[in-house]
């Protein structure tokens, strides 16, 4: 059914056609409004069968997930920026016991300094503790992978992350098609757990493992995750046989074939980037993009395939290794390697700063004509950090710094773009 | 593409507008957008909602920085924020107020951009009339439909008794009715996209 309702609420409804039967919930900006629609759904009884527990931390909500897992419960949570580092042990566990817990990120920057806007650094902080992590480009998108994170998340034992940016997408009100109980439960079977915490039948879930096995069970860890790189397509092709439109973890390519500047990105970002890659083409560049949804497994040789055909590859990311560069475009290299393709990183939108289209057609201009440097941070102001940096230079007791700007720059968050 | 950009403040239902809005749009058949840009989260504080209408998918996902339409819910923020920032100069600008543009210093910049309709209504004295809260929004959304053209007030109706329900949605209908009526009478309703 055709619907314009808020990311947050589509995002609820589709958890809530898969019949989660524990939820566990705990409040934090721009997650909250998806966790606050369930606890409605629940307590209007339209999601039946299900136990929404109120936690005291994110640390608790991922820990009473995996002990429902454990148990054969279908489970789900959600959370954003610092609760995904708060949970963070917990979500090693998870992966490390094999519990297809699904959640939603409502992706947001990670302080200090404190900022509530939107990038990528929260799951990027993740990227390595064994979940999948899937990135939705539109709020159709975010209700599409959550349906198929539930199959794919239980089929393999493997949690899994749905990656939505916060705000752009949570409180964005678009269309969405969501799909009736029927369409979502032929799809959906009900969870068969490979393993089960039962009194009748006692066993241990989380044995220590020494030397002689570590290696072994992560290994075993990797080979789920290779699985998923055929089971993603899988899935997605099944989903389009069901439901009637296309969507899934593959990258999508976007007038890639004669592209000789190829453009990759996650979630919503990639929007933006296809207009302004219809704007370059209509000026005669041969430029393309791939909206990477799936980061995690990583789709090197499907990525390859896409664009290993390119003269340079420009990766747009709202996250940063700091000290090196960029987290995507690392993966986008060794994806690459050996193939001579110099790939550029551009670092944008940390912390909700707008990624403009005007910004990415000058970027993606310089970079076709190869006088982009290797990294870039769109739109950094240069005159703010030459100015603290002579601070630092000239004041041994030079103060904070996000505070030393701020003084200069004026009130938070009151510019347009 | 037509875009509107809504300025108020915190607590005065400025995003629930572009949300209404994007609910018209859509009951009209359009492909619309709405997102908020908060600043601080608190009451008061400068809060910006954006809101697209087209007749393809939007993907574009950039804050509105030349908007087709400019709705000001809070003429305190005239003076703080540059609110006429990127504003089309065939565009249209609502401002939430009893007095005249004139009236509030604007002389000066609407003499300099002549192709931008302004019209202000009193739709806080609307809401308090008719729903007893002064929160502008869905008056303004009717005044927006008679200024703009762009949607049927029966729209604006349709998504405000969407978004609320009961006395406040039949109230907040009511005084967005009005405005549409003060709007009408003060302009002639015309269509158009920068």
């Amino acid at each position: 059914m055709l619907k314009q309702i808020e990311g947050s609420r589509a995002v609820a409804e589709a958890v809530a056609l898969c019949r989660p039967e524990v939820i566990c919930a705990y409040p934090i900006t721009p997650q909250t409004h998806i966790v606050e629609n369930l606890g409605q759904l629940v307590k209007t009884g339209e999601l039946t069968d299900c136990e929404f527990i109120n936690v005291e931390s994110e640390f608790a909500a991922l820990s009473v997930a995996i002990g429902a897992s454990a148990t054969g419960a279908r489970a789900y949570t959600a959370t954003a920026s610092q609760g995904l580092l708060f949970m963070a042990e917990a979500v090693y566990n998870a992966s490390g016991l094999g519990l297809p817990i699904v959640m939603t990120i409502g992706n947001r920057a990670i302080g200090a300094p404190i900022n509530i806007w939107n990038d990528q650094q929260d799951s990027m902080s993740m990227r390595d503790a064994g979940w999948i992590q899937l990135y939705a480009e539109t709020n159709q998108e975010a209700v599409d992978l959550h349906i198929q994170a539930v199959r794919l998340a239980e089929e393999l034992s493997v949690p899994v992350m749905v990656c939505v940016d916060g705000f752009i997408l949570t409180h964005a009100y678009e269309r969405v098609d969501l799909p009736s109980q029927e369409q979502v439960d032929a799809f959906v079977p009900a969870y068969e757990p490979r393993q089960i915490l039962d009194p009748a039948e006692p066993v241990t879930i989380g044995a220590m493992v020494g030397p002689e096995a570590f290696t072994e069970v992560r290994y075993l860890a990797h080979y789920r995750q290779m699985q998923a790189l055929w089971l993603i397509p899988e899935l997605a092709e099944e989903f389009e046989q069901h439901f009637g439109r296309a969507a899934g973890g593959t990258p999508e390519p976007y007038h890639t074939e004669a592209a000789e500047t190829l453009v990759v990105a996650l979630g919503s970002v990639n929007g933006t980037i296809k207009d302004v890659v219809d704007q370059l083409i209509g000026e005669g560049l041969a430029i393309g993009c791939v909206s990477i949804t799936s980061f995690r497994p990583f789709p090197a040789r499907k990525l390859r395939e896409t664009i290993g055909h390119a003269r340079r590859v420009v990766v747009i990311e709202k996250s940063l290794a700091v000290g090196i560069g960029g987290i995507v475009s690392t993966d986008v290299r060794m994806a690459l390697a050996g193939a001579g393709i110099p790939v550029f990183t551009v670092v944008a939108g940390l912390g909700g700063r707008a990624i403009t289209q005007a910004s990415l057609h000058s970027t993606l201009m310089k970079a076709h004509h190869d006088a982009l440097q290797r990294l870039t941070f769109l739109d950094l102001r240069h005159d703010v950090i030459h100015r603290e940096i002579e601070r630092l230079e000239t004041q041994r007791r030079s103060g904070p710094v996000a505070e030393n700007i701020l003084r200069e720059l004026g009130s938070v968050a009151d510019h347009i773009g | 593409m037509f875009q509107v950009r809504i300025h108020g403040r915190g607590g005065q239902g400025v995003v629930s507008a572009a949300e209404m809005l994007s609910i018209a749009g859509f009951l009209e058949d359009r492909h619309t957008q709405a997102f908020p840009s908060f600043g601080s989260e608190r009451m008061g504080a400068p809060v910006m909602a954006f809101c697209r209408f087209d007749d393809k998918e939007i993907r574009l996902r950039e804050p509105v920085m030349a908007p087709d339409a400019l709705i000001i819910q809070d003429t305190t923020l005239l003076h703080q924020v540059n609110l006429f920032e990127g504003v089309c100069d065939a565009g249209y600008v609502l401002i939430n107020s009893t007095r005249t543009p004139s009236e509030l210093g604007l002389d000066d910049f609407f003499a300099s951009r002549p192709g931008i309709r302004v019209l202000t209504v009193p739709a806080s004295q609307l809401a308090l009339e008719h729903v007893g809260r002064p929160l502008p929004n869905a008056a303004l959304l009717g005044g927006f439909a008679a200024l703009t053209g762009i949607i049927r007030f029966d729209s604006v109706a349709a998504a405000i008794a969407e978004k609320f329900s009961g006395r406040i949605a039949s109230s907040n209908v009511a005084a967005a009715r009005a405005a549409y009526e003060i709007a009408v009478t003060a302009t002639q309703g015309a269509s158009a996209a920068c």
